[in-house]
């Protein structure tokens, strides 16, 4: 299994398509911190227009405000949201590709399983979409930590801010990060299982987009009627769910709880929604694989 | 020499095409085993069912003596093939995909392994291109060293010299005549063209619609000593009137585009030419064919030798 996984994973990492993603996200996350390096004023000023009218802060708190765990909060936002893209890429290609290139047959008339074959081609996209989360970490939270330097951080609610001490941020970053993996790895897992109806990966890559957007916009709508019906059940409703973890407690005084959680049955919920998903998805490609004719 | 391969009763249909019917055949050990039909005949898909990779509706496989659907991985273990042609990952180098396949295989093969392999079909010195700039010759001897990799008893072969030049074609047929007999390995080998198949098998098979036609051992299943002896003669002239009305009237298979084509024993060529110059029928030329392909082409396509004759070269 091992040794199928390495050569899996050697198959990944030798393709220069591959690295699109890689360089989508380093050449997003160097733009962000460029322009929030020479412009960042601004942007606090735009973050803070709307609480200005409750909310007097100083220069200096503002100058304080623009550290890098904030930036790194702001790249997250934006690029969570194209990840699924460059997650899909790969994971739809996984098994519509070897059928589009034909290798399909050639590695399923070797002595490997089905379900074997499967589990590594699956563990594979699933440790690309993780080496594509580190890099973006290794960028993002170290990189901006390294240019913007740390303070405490403030998070932006419709509601207000969330303010964490410096020393209580690191860990939650952490979480985060755990959470976007399980959250794009259920893309994966959409992606994955698409793919083992195609033969050629446009297909699966571009429906894998289709259905995240769909979801997405659902999830997003604020109509009464879905809020308790579809919302709750769609995996896109869950995948933004790692906000939570910079969402914290407060005293009575109104000071933050350091090392709180504002809602961690809630996160909970929303991965134990996720990892079900993952199971629907796999499980169902794997059936559908096992009885399939190579026909390519 | 038990049977190697040992097929009962399969039948795979696609909806309401039938693939494959009632088909059954023995191959035995250390045997080249021509598998014969034309396109579509049901050669590609049969061998995708003695490889797992289409599931059949009814009907046993046994290779190696061991059912193919409980002992899988170890009867593939022992097993090399290409199905069609061998496409392989193109941004990998030869080398790294005959390493790749061979690790598929549970193979431990050493790099100076893997470079004999890639000798024996010719592609060592291009060991390190990548795939991607290899000519459609160099990918289907490529495809060949991936299914011989891991040293396999049982080798299946479908098309093998597709999409390969004269030169191509002889090597690989070297290469299988020296698998079957030097290496005493297990051949099957599928191909529409009789012609490349006679030449290196010990038996065939000849399907047609997915079903069975004739199997057997090329001398037994076709009379050597006969052949197709072609007159051609001078347009308008009465040569078929004469020949009719003479003693070889009884031999005329067919009569097209001032051809006349004789089944006869090798034997009595000389003298049926003989006579046919005395007639003075205004022959131009004549040609001598085995009997073989003629009934190659009767079986699966109804057509003879005669009535293709026009568009093939002597």
């Amino acid at each position: 299994m091992l040794k199928l996984l390495r050569i899996e994973l050697f198959k990944i990492f030798k393709r220069p398509r591959t690295y699109i993603a890689f360089g989508a996200i380093a050449a997003i996350v160097i733009l962000i911190q460029v322009a929030l390096k020479y412009d960042g004023k601004s942007y606090v000023d735009l973050l803070l227009n709307n609480l200005s009218d409750s909310f007097e802060l100083s220069d200096e708190y503002k100058n304080k405000l623009l550290n890098g765990y904030l930036i790194c909060f702001v790249i997250l936002n934006t690029l969570l949201i194209q990840m699924p893209l460059l997650v899909a890429l790969i994971a739809g290609d996984s098994i519509a590709g070897e059928a589009n290139m034909g290798t399909l047959r050639l590695s399923m008339s070797r002595p490997v399983s089905r379900t074997q074959y499967m589990t590594v081609k699956f563990l594979a996209s699933v440790i690309y979409t993780l080496a594509l989360l580190v890099w973006m970490a290794m960028l993002a939270l170290f990189g901006s930590m390294l240019i913007f330097g740390t303070n405490d951080m403030v998070v932006f609610r419709s509601d207000g801010i969330e303010q964490m001490r410096h020393f209580d941020v690191l860990w939650r970053y952490f979480a985060a990060f755990g959470y976007a993996a399980v959250a794009l790895t259920t893309v994966a897992a959409l992606a994955f299982l698409l793919s083992v109806f195609a033969e050629n990966s446009i297909g699966p890559i571009i429906a894998t987009m289709s259905i995240v957007i769909v979801f997405t916009i659902l999830s997003e709508m604020n109509i009464p009627l879905y809020d308790n019906t579809i919302k709750p059940y769609l995996f896109t409703s869950h995948m933004v769910a790692w906000k939570g973890f910079f969402y914290v407690k407060a005293d009575a005084m109104g000071t933050t709880i350091n090392g709180s959680i504002e809602n961690l049955p809630a996160i909970l919920k929303s991965l134990s929604i996720l990892f079900i998903y993952i199971i629907i998805f796999f499980g169902t490609a794997l059936c559908v694989f096992r009885k399939k004719d190579i026909l390519t | 020499m038990g049977d190697v391969i040992k097929v009962s009763n399969l039948t795979k249909n696609f909806g309401k095409i039938k693939a494959v019917t009632e088909l059954s055949f023995n191959v035995r050990q250390g045997q080249v085993y021509g598998f014969l039909g034309q396109n579509g005949a049901g050669k590609s898909t049969t061998m995708r069912m003695l490889l797992t990779l289409i599931r059949p509706d009814s009907g046993d496989i046994e290779i190696f003596g061991q059912n193919l659907n409980r002992h899988r991985k170890s009867i593939l273990r022992n097993t090399g093939a290409i199905i069609e042609k061998p496409d392989l990952y193109k941004y990998l180098s030869g080398i790294e995909n005959l390493r790749l396949f061979a690790t598929m295989s549970g193979a431990r093969v050493s790099e100076k392994k893997l470079m004999e392999q890639l000798e024996q079909v010719g592609l060592a010195e291009r060991a390190h291109s990548k795939v991607k700039t290899y000519s459609q010759g160099m990918k289907q001897r490529l495809g060949i060293a991936t299914a011989l990799v891991h040293d396999p008893d049982l080798v299946i072969l479908d098309e093998p010299t597709n999409g390969l030049d004269p030169q191509g074609i002889a090597d690989i047929r070297k290469l299988i005549l020296h698998l079957g007999r030097e290496k005493n390995k297990t051949l099957l080998i599928s191909s529409h063209l009789l012609s490349e198949v006679e030449q290196v098998a010990d038996a065939m098979l000849i399907i047609d619609k997915g079903k069975k036609l004739v199997e057997g051992k090329v001398e037994d299943l076709f009379d050597p000593s006969e052949t197709i002896l072609e007159l051609r003669i001078e347009e308008g002239l009465t040569g078929l009137e004469k020949i009719k009305n003479s003693s070889l009237d009884a031999m005329i298979q067919e009569s097209r585009n001032n051809s006349i084509f004789l089944k006869v024993h090798q034997k009595d060529v000389k003298e049926i030419l003989e006579t046919v110059l005395k007639m003075d029928i205004g022959l131009i030329s004549f040609n001598t064919k085995h009997s073989l392909e003629d009934y190659f082409l009767k079986l699966t396509s109804g057509y003879s030798y005669a009535e293709t004759s026009s568009n093939r070269t002597f």
